[in-house]
């Protein structure tokens, strides 16, 4: 495992987020992130967790706080938030690949459309891209096509192909057959050793225990306890995370 | 031979009650085709047809200009056969396509049979019939050409050549009017199928982009954009065709000063075009209600703006459902330009009336009427398969082909 940097990634300071039909989802959530660091986040459904990272992005605002972003400070500017984009990749639960795309088409859209590189030297890319997610053979089919664990292993292509800064994971492996969720994790452990920094929302505990640098637990709009796995999974400080866990375990 | 009679005994004949059904159905279709076959060939006297043939084609257009009408439907057709071509030379990504497919080979039987029986059975000159015939030849080398060339075409060559269509139909309004040299032909005179044509392909490429407009428009956060296109697709959508056609043939001179008013013919398009723009808003909304909502965030997590998501993610997702409700509006829009004959234009059925109205051709409406729907059905019958061929391309479940 790559040891982090001292180089901020990610600062989130006491973000309070409010959905227009006034339910408060984030109250005061706060998270800094170092360069090359793998951070967990897990919590109850409901506590935040994804509205959370989702505004690492920007596609959730928030109301209060602030948050900067590989030193850009999310803000109502348009530029800002493109450029934020194109530098943080995100995993989606439902992978929402494009399927009127094949496979290959999938990974280069955004690199041409965005960066502007060349078609031939993108697609080269992709096809390293899939060959280290274990599948190159596909490249000529359509999502549709695919099963649950291939169409989620081609989704962090797609997001490595824009060669993000940052890779957000929102629970990629909830919406996977229990046989498939393996060959995704893996995926995942392997990116983990690169420079690349990660925030994963997710449920499997192995994951956060073995790859993860420091686990998050969130619960109610707020981060509760942050700890290093093997503190957090057997010695938490705080009553919240120890009950959690004597759910989950 | 013998296993097919038993598969269709099987399927006809399979219980007593089915057999009964199967034998009063084939009775009474025997006797409407006995019927009808009797009236067609012994009492109906197609002479009218026949004799009228190029004013169904074209009404009154000029016969001294008419060589720009042939030159433009060679046009078409070149154009129809290399995409046709290049098409099979570029199967999906995920297909191993094959070069003459066996309803291809069918098709061009069909049209071969169209080809050579048509102008004989309309008794035309040799001259025209062999213009028929170089038709169907010019088709089926383009056809042949593409599919045997078009692989070698760079993607940016197809860009290209799908460009030759927008060129095509300029060059064919040209050559239709007339200018740039050509003496003009005024609207007035345009008729028959062609102008039935020529008002339904208006209305279709144009209705397009304001239908997606509109859809967008409705789906829109600007308050302002969301209501007006609401107010426009509702009281577009609670008015009957005819009565916007006649207040379009009325309003419009009073609205634009002297002169400015388009042609009457152009007056009728527009309205079409706009009538039908509110109908396809709906299709292309329905489309875009059903792309989820992962899409659009996908797109823009990886630093997509917001028209390039729609244009490349949303969009061709969406634009893909509503197809059919979409082709089912255009063959509702090809059909409805037969009210144009209701505001004085010769299209197809103004056409059919003023032969009708002929003495010479008193009550021969029966084989008007059905040349007519023949006319119309084929038209449609074109359009439909051209959709479906077009979803089964842009299926993304559809499972690779074997072969």
């Amino acid at each position: 495992m790559s040891q982090p940097s001292s180089e901020l990634m990610i600062e989130a300071r006491a973000v309070e987020k409010w959905y227009p039909n006034g339910f408060q989802a984030l109250r005061g959530a706060s998270l800094t992130v170092r360069r090359g660091e793998v951070v967990v986040i897990m919590g109850p459904s409901g506590s935040g967790k994804s509205t959370f990272i989702r505004t690492f992005n920007a596609l959730e605002d928030f109301q209060k706080g602030s948050i900067t972003v590989d030193g850009i400070v999310l803000s109502d500017d348009l530029r800002n938030i493109d450029a934020v984009r194109r530098e943080v990749g995100m995993v989606f639960q439902q992978f929402n690949l494009f399927p009127h795309l094949s496979v290959l088409d999938n990974l280069t859209l955004a690199p041409v459309l965005v960066r502007k590189r060349p078609k031939a030297e993108v697609e080269q890319q992709a096809w390293a891209l899939l060959e280290r997610v274990g599948i190159a053979e596909q490249a000529g089919k359509y999502p549709g096509q695919l099963s649950g664990g291939q169409q989620q292993r081609v989704a962090i292509a797609r997001a490595l192909c824009m060669e993000p800064r940052i890779l957000l994971f929102d629970e990629p492996t909830s919406a996977l057959d229990p046989e498939m969720v393996r060959e995704v994790l893996e995926v995942m452990q392997n990116l983990a050793a690169d420079d690349i920094t990660m925030v994963v929302v997710t449920h499997e505990v192995k994951f956060a225990r073995h790859v993860a640098h420091r686990v998050v637990l969130m619960a109610e709009g707020e981060v509760v306890e942050e700890a290093e796995p093997e503190v957090f999974f057997t010695n938490p400080s705080h009553q919240r995370t120890r009950r959690f866990l004597d759910q989950i375990l | 031979m013998n296993s097919q009679l038993r598969r269709l005994r099987a399927e006809l004949f399979a219980t007593p009650a089915d057999a009964a059904l199967s034998l009063v159905l084939i009775t009474l279709l025997g006797l409407g085709a006995f019927g009808f076959l009797r009236w067609a060939l012994t009492q109906a006297q197609w002479a009218v047809v026949r004799v009228n043939s190029t004013l169904f084609a074209v009404g009154r257009y000029p016969v001294e200009q008419q060589w720009r009408l042939w030159l433009l439907t060679a046009l078409l057709v070149a154009a129809s056969g290399a995409t046709w071509g290049l098409l099979r030379a570029h199967p999906r990504p995920d297909r191993t396509g094959v070069r003459w497919p066996r309803n291809d080979r069918l098709a061009v039987g069909l049209l071969a049979l169209i080809a050579l029986a048509v102008p004989w059975a309309l008794a035309l000159t040799l001259a025209i019939q062999s213009r028929w015939w170089g038709l169907l030849l010019l088709l089926v080398l383009c056809r042949w050409l593409a599919g045997r060339h078009g692989a070698n075409l760079s993607p940016t060559g197809r860009r290209l050549a799908a460009l030759v269509w927008p060129v095509i139909y300029l060059v064919g309004m040209v050559l239709i009017s007339g200018g740039l040299g050509l003496v003009t032909v005024s609207p007035s005179e345009w008729g028959g199928l062609m102008l039935t044509l020529l008002a339904s392909s208006f209305a279709i490429l144009l209705c397009f982009p304001i239908g997606v407009l509109l859809a967008l428009g409705r789906r829109s956060d600007l308050p302002l954009l969301r209501w007006g296109s609401v107010l426009y697709i509702e009281f577009i959508r609670g008015a009957p065709l005819i009565t916007l056609l006649f207040l379009g043939q009325n309003i419009l001179g009073f609205l634009l000063p002297g002169g400015l008013a388009p042609e009457r013919v152009w007056r009728a398009a527009w309205v079409l075009t706009f009538f039908a723009a509110a109908y396809l808003a709906e299709a292309v909304r329905s489309g875009l209600a059903a792309v989820p909502r992962g899409q659009l965030e996908a797109a823009r997590s990886l630093g997509l703006s917001y028209p390039k998501a729609l244009q490349h993610v949303v969009l061709p997702q969406a634009l893909r459902v509503a197809l059919p409700a979409m082709v089912g509006q255009f063959i509702s829009l090809l059909q409805d330009t037969t009210l144009l004959s209701l505001i004085g234009l010769l299209e197809l059925l103004g056409t059919a009336r003023t032969v009708m109205a002929n003495p010479a051709f008193l009550g021969r409406n029966g084989e008007v009427y059905l040349t007519l729907a023949l006319l119309f059905w084929g038209c449609c019958a074109a359009l439909g398969l051209g959709s479906r061929a077009l979803e089964r391309r842009l299926d993304p479940h559809a499972v690779p082909s074997a072969t």
